[in-house]
């Protein structure tokens, strides 16, 4: 317990002694410490690699956080959801920034943020345009910040237009990790998502521009794959468009050796003033991403946690602290204490070990149980693993299916803040019950009656019986408790016709 | 003849300046500018002017009003 708490008093005022006395209250604290199912699954070398990636590896994003650095913000194509010249600090979605940095002001905000978020483990470039095409920014960014942090993880993520001609120096700089977004494989369909490209001097339109494109990606795919640089493909979910032909995606990008795929949502709104947001394209339904996701799962990984951030994210994958790091608030001669990360890393080995043998132990106890019919289930979580946040302060659910094979993760669903300085207001608790739909019950660390009862009598349940368990073991336990009711009650039945 | 951005709509991205085979195209006040006495509208070194080949923003590297 007293480690449960030092791991989440991290985000507050916490002295660095004290989470070191915690850490030496017991265990191991060595970084190899407990085994993982993840780990088993996957070839060592490619473990190490995604380990701490948030975005790689959906059991890492409980515990590590990322950054990126708005200092690429040209772009070499024209994508139709997408307006560059849209930016707004309320707006969480790519290609969105509020502060655009020099390398060298990335620098000092890297270390700044280094040196207060424990749980930062990668920097990333993600634009706000396109980080190969931008790539002298890319580049000078990257070799300040590994010459001052070495240990901290590099990624970018690409379009792939001008990827090809960087591969070779994204393998020397060691980026271990580069996003691609595909979101065709078949010019036709490329054509109705990209209105142009600029490639050699020229803008391409129409068919062209598609071809071109995609050459790129796949030359690009195959450049990184050649290099073992671990690749994760990007795709919009565009309904209508290319939902059908995400399948096809699919299959080329997992033969060409991609080792993530992540389906996004089209984020569509008028206010944003993209082609699609005027022109009425919609986005997908909660349900229909899943569906395409469920199809795809087959022999794939897929990865099912991605928040879309922006291009200057700051914070573990639900959160974004990117407004206590603007450039105004970072030192001008900030110097990077690695006290922090040092010690929350001790700290999370130790855990990951255990939050490792909870699943396991969840996984199994639902092979015995058995599981007729998939259950969802809704957790509020602040991180760690754990059912540690309350009803009305989450801004998001993360969501897990129960089925025969134990627990899994499936998405995450966002919710307005129900809950405001202590005052739940109505409103907004019909907004949290429509994001639910589906679930038959929320677990959090604390609910009230009143958001208790109109969930109940929306058909979803809510408890905060399990309270700071991992959210595995939790889960495992509210089954149980239910099963071993559904089963006394049959078993009074049975009693009652034996007797009768 | 030259170019122009227009500054209430650029977005300061930068891929003009870049892609400017004439080293025309500086940062000044935050804001990107075009040097007259430099652009040649890419003539002699490509078939279209790079600044609004490129340029994301519709109408905003346009040719400058004949002065």
């Amino acid at each position: 317990m007293g480690k449960l708490i030092s791991l989440e008093a991290l985000n507050g005022p916490v002295s660095s002694d004290a989470m070191q006395k915690a850490l030496n209250s017991g265990g191991c604290s060595s970084s190899s410490c407990g085994t993982s199912e993840t780990a088993d699954e996957l070839p060592q070398d490619v473990w190490e690699k995604i380990k701490d990636h948030p975005c790689y590896s959906e059991e890492a994003h409980h515990y590590f956080a990322r950054m990126h650095v708005a200092v690429a913000p040209a772009c070499n194509i024209q994508c139709h959801y997408c307006n560059r010249k849209y930016d707004c600090s309320n707006e969480s979605r790519p290609g969105v920034v509020s502060e655009k940095l020099t390398p060298e002001q990335a620098l000092r905000k890297v270390m700044a943020v280094a040196s207060e978020v424990p749980q930062m483990s990668v920097l990333g470039i993600a634009g706000p345009g396109d980080s190969c095409y931008d790539w002298k920014k890319t580049r000078a960014t990257f070799d300040l910040v590994a010459k001052e942090i070495p240990d901290i993880k590099l990624c970018l993520s690409t379009n792939g237009l001008a990827l090809p001609e960087h591969v070779d120096e994204i393998k020397n700089m060691n980026i271990d990790h580069v996003t691609m977004t595909i979101n065709m494989v078949d010019p036709e369909v490329g054509a109705k998502i990209y209105p142009w490209v600029f490639y050699k001097n020229k803008r391409w339109t129409g068919l062209d521009a598609a071809k071109i494109l995609h050459e790129r990606q796949m030359e690009g795919l195959e450049m990184l794959k050649e290099r073992k640089i671990l690749v994760k493909v990007n795709s919009v979910m565009i309904p209508g468009v290319n939902d059908e032909h995400l399948v096809e995606v699919n299959k080329v990008v997992k033969e060409k050796g991609a080792f993530l795929h992540n389906i996004m949502p089209l984020i569509s709104d008028p206010a944003h003033g993209t082609y699609y947001g005027l022109n009425g394209q919609r986005g997908p339904r909660a349900a229909e991403l899943k569906a395409l996701q469920d199809k795809l799962s087959h022999g794939t990984k897929l990865m099912r946690h991605c928040r879309q951030c922006r291009a200057d994210a700051v914070g573990l994958l639900g959160e974004d602290r990117g407004q206590e790091f603007t450039m105004e608030q970072v030192a001008a001669d900030v110097s990077y204490n690695p006290e922090k990360r040092e010690t929350y890393r001790a700290i999370v080995a130790e855990e990951r070990g255990e939050h490792v043998a909870a699943r396991q132990a969840a996984n199994e106890q639902f092979a015995e149980i058995g599981v007729e019919k998939s259950i969802i289930v809704a957790i509020a979580t602040k991180g760690g693993g754990r059912i540690n946040q309350h009803f009305g302060h989450a801004k998001e659910f993360q969501v897990y299916e129960v089925t025969a094979k134990g627990v899994e993760f499936i998405g995450h669903r966002k919710v307005d803040q129900y809950c405001q300085g202590g005052w739940g207001e109505d409103a907004s608790l019909d907004g949290v019950i429509q994001a639910l739909e589906g679930v038959t019950i929320v677990l959090c660390a604390k609910i009230g009656d009143c958001p208790k009862d109109a969930l109940k009598a929306a058909g979803i349940q809510a408890s905060d019986e399990f309270a700071h368990e991992w959210i595995e073991a939790g889960i495992t336990s509210w089954y149980q408790a239910r099963h071993a009711a559904a089963l006394g009650n049959v078993g009074q039945a049975q009693a009652a016709a034996a007797v009768a | 003849m030259a170019y122009k951005i227009v500054a209430s709509q650029c977005t300061v991205c930068g891929a003009c300046e870049f892609e400017c085979p004439n080293a025309a195209i500086s940062l000044k006040n935050e804001m990107y500018i075009i040097d007259p006495k430099k652009c040649t509208e890419c003539e002699g070194h490509f078939e279209t002017p790079q600044c609004a080949a490129v340029c994301p923003v519709p109408k905003t590297c346009i040719p400058a009003a004949p002065g």
